[in-house]
């Protein structure tokens, strides 16, 4: 009897506002796929941070006959000088935190080199003498690459000590500050959307005075006035949740899993249980944001 | 019943009190007309009785309870034992007689049960069962406050609160209204009607309290509506009583003496009820 009461004050109530609901739904929907989008990024980083971490290596590139830099004076590294470094890397201070290394002469490097820039005009350009020897260190644990860095650049005959995650940092700076902005929009859009289900309830609130004025009067209790409300905000935010999971999961299906993966093989991307996840979420922010909105709304409606 | 004691009401921005040091004591069961000019307190004093405004000094209890502890998520349930019908009737005009009745037990949670029985027993009661599937536009002034007071008594109030309920309504159909007010009066329920109309208070004499100047200024049992005798004091601001013809008609003696001479008392005019 009741329930049946509360439905259909909210489908009076949804019918009458249809082009308040419409656009509570709309912005909802766009907020909420900026905040997917926005949840997707961040799996994205973290998906490509622990790849790329793992083979994450540092390089220690000696001096050529070429190389300024360092401590190097266009001569190449001495064998004597090698040796100190190789063994430096078995000492006792430094072995426990390397999990392997192994020496890069000129020529494998140069074949590196080739295979990776095979369609590149530079390889023409380029000559085994050019190319420094390495080492390439793996660490036990990644982060630690500081100590490589402290204890063997400066020596002699070291040019560098590269991190190769320093590279990869630049990456994940973009995608993170693409993630933020994203979060930034879905911020402002929410505000939009919260404002919007405020003012959507008050004037639903508005063409049913008579009827508020004296539920009031008889006694019917606060909570029996205001679920009605409240559950008008929520379907229209429900149904913008709906969408945005609809546009989430659509983005990871056509573009990610049916163009990037194609375009750039070698990279592992977000999936689709990684869209199904992000889903609970953005029923749960549209849903409490809704109640949230329409419940003050009511609530400072039914005081005045 | 209700008990007043020593109850000021100051809005916010206004520079004299609405109601000042007020204290009265209503039993249960009385007929209580409110009568005083326009902005004398009336509505104020209904709307205390409400808890729709909480006084700036002083005590209100209602059926026993002081409203300042009445939590205001209880106010609900504390309306439920009182009915209120106002002049301008106040119906949704989309619903039918029997729905605009029924919508007041339904939202208080009443079974579909109860409602079967209770709305038309009180359509009966105000003499509306012929109507109860007509819409308020299809209904005269009058049959629409027969309406509005089903809808108010349909919860069998203790107290039901009448601010002017005649106020657009031509005698005889006010006549009528009365009756109505009268039957639910004799059924148990206390009923206070603020009213200006001169002719109802004077022929129904009951208890009438006058506020003016948001002062009680006459309490007085049997009364008519114009003061029987002026306060000292108030010779100077009083005004000047105007005797109109329909007044002249109504009652003759508007301004009587004194009521120290018992025949001078009218006798309760049976209005309607005994008939």
């Amino acid at each position: 009897m009741r329930l049946g009461f509360v439905l259909r004050e909210v489908a009076t109530g949804l019918s009458r506002n249809f082009s308040m609901v419409v656009s509570i739904v709309l912005v909802t929907f766009i907020s909420l796929t900026f905040v997917g989008t926005a949840i997707l990024l961040q799996a994205q980083i973290n998906q490509m941070k622990s790849f790329w971490f793992d083979r994450a290596q540092v390089a220690i590139y000696m001096c050529t006959d070429f190389s300024t830099l360092g401590g190097c004076d266009q001569q190449a590294a001495s064998p004597d000088q090698k040796l100190a470094i190789e063994q430096r890397l078995e000492s006792a201070t430094l072995a426990p935190y390397i999990d392997r290394f192994y020496f890069e002469d000129r020529e494998q490097a140069y074949a590196n080199f080739r295979e990776q820039f095979a369609d590149s005009a530079v390889v023409d350009l380029v000559s085994p003498e050019l190319l420094p020897e390495t080492f390439w260190v793996n660490l036990v644990d990644p982060e630690q690459s500081e100590l490589i860095f402290e204890s063997i650049s400066g020596l002699p005959g070291v040019e560098s000590v590269i991190d190769q995650r320093s590279y990869l940092d630049q990456i994940f700076a973009l995608l993170n500050a693409g993630s933020l902005t994203a979060v930034a929009v879905a911020a402002l859009m929410l505000v939009a959307a919260a404002l919007l289900i405020a003012t959507t309830i008050r004037l639903s609130a508005f063409s049913r005075r008579r009827e508020l004025a004296i539920m009031r009067l008889v006694g019917a209790s606060n909570r029996f006035i205001q679920t009605p409300f409240v559950l008008e905000g929520i379907v229209a935010a429900a149904l913008g949740a709906a969408l945005a999971s609809l546009a989430v999961w659509g983005i990871v299906r056509f573009f990610v899993q049916g163009y990037l993966t194609e375009a750039l093989p070698t990279t592992v991307f977000v999936t689709n249980a990684d869209a199904f996840a992000t889903m609970p979420f953005l029923f749960a922010t549209g849903i409490g944001l809704a109640i949230v909105a329409s419940y003050i709304s009511i609530t400072r409606y039914l005081r005045a | 019943m209700i008990l007043f004691e020593d109850v000021s009401k100051m809005y916010r921005g206004a520079p004299k009190p609405a109601l000042s040091n007020v204290s009265v004591d209503i039993g249960a069961g009385e007929f209580v007309f409110l009568v005083g000019a326009s902005g004398s307190g009336k509505s104020s004093f209904l709307r205390l009785i409400l808890k729709e405004e909480r006084p700036s000094a002083g005590n209100v209890h209602v059926l026993g309870q002081d409203l300042r502890r009445i939590p205001s998520r209880k106010v609900p349930q504390f309306r439920r034992s009182l009915g209120v019908v106002f002049q301008d009737f106040r119906l949704l005009p989309q619903k039918t007689v029997f729905d605009n009745v029924a919508f007041s037990l339904r939202v208080i949670g009443k079974s579909a049960g109860f409602i079967h029985d209770a709305v038309p027993d009180i359509l009966q009661t105000v003499g509306l069962a012929a109507k109860a599937k007509n819409y308020p536009h299809e209904l005269s002034g009058g049959e629409q406050q027969r309406v509005a007071i089903a809808r108010a008594a349909v919860n069998k109030p203790a107290i039901m609160l009448a601010d002017e309920p005649t106020g657009n309504l031509d005698p005889a159909t006010s006549a009528g209204i009365m009756n109505v007010l009268s039957r639910i009066n004799a059924s148990g329920t206390t009923v206070i009607m603020a009213t200006h109309d001169s002719g109802i208070v004077n022929q129904m004499q009951r208890r009438v309290i006058e506020i003016a100047g948001g002062r009680i200024v006459r309490d007085e049992h049997q009364g008519g509506y114009e003061t029987s005798a002026i306060p000292l004091g108030e010779m100077d601001t009083a005004p000047i009583p105007v005797i109109t013809e329909e007044m002249a008609l109504a009652d003759p003696t508007p301004i009587r003496p004194a009521p120290s001479d018992p025949d001078d008392i009218a006798a309760p005019f049976p209005w309607e009820l005994r008939a």
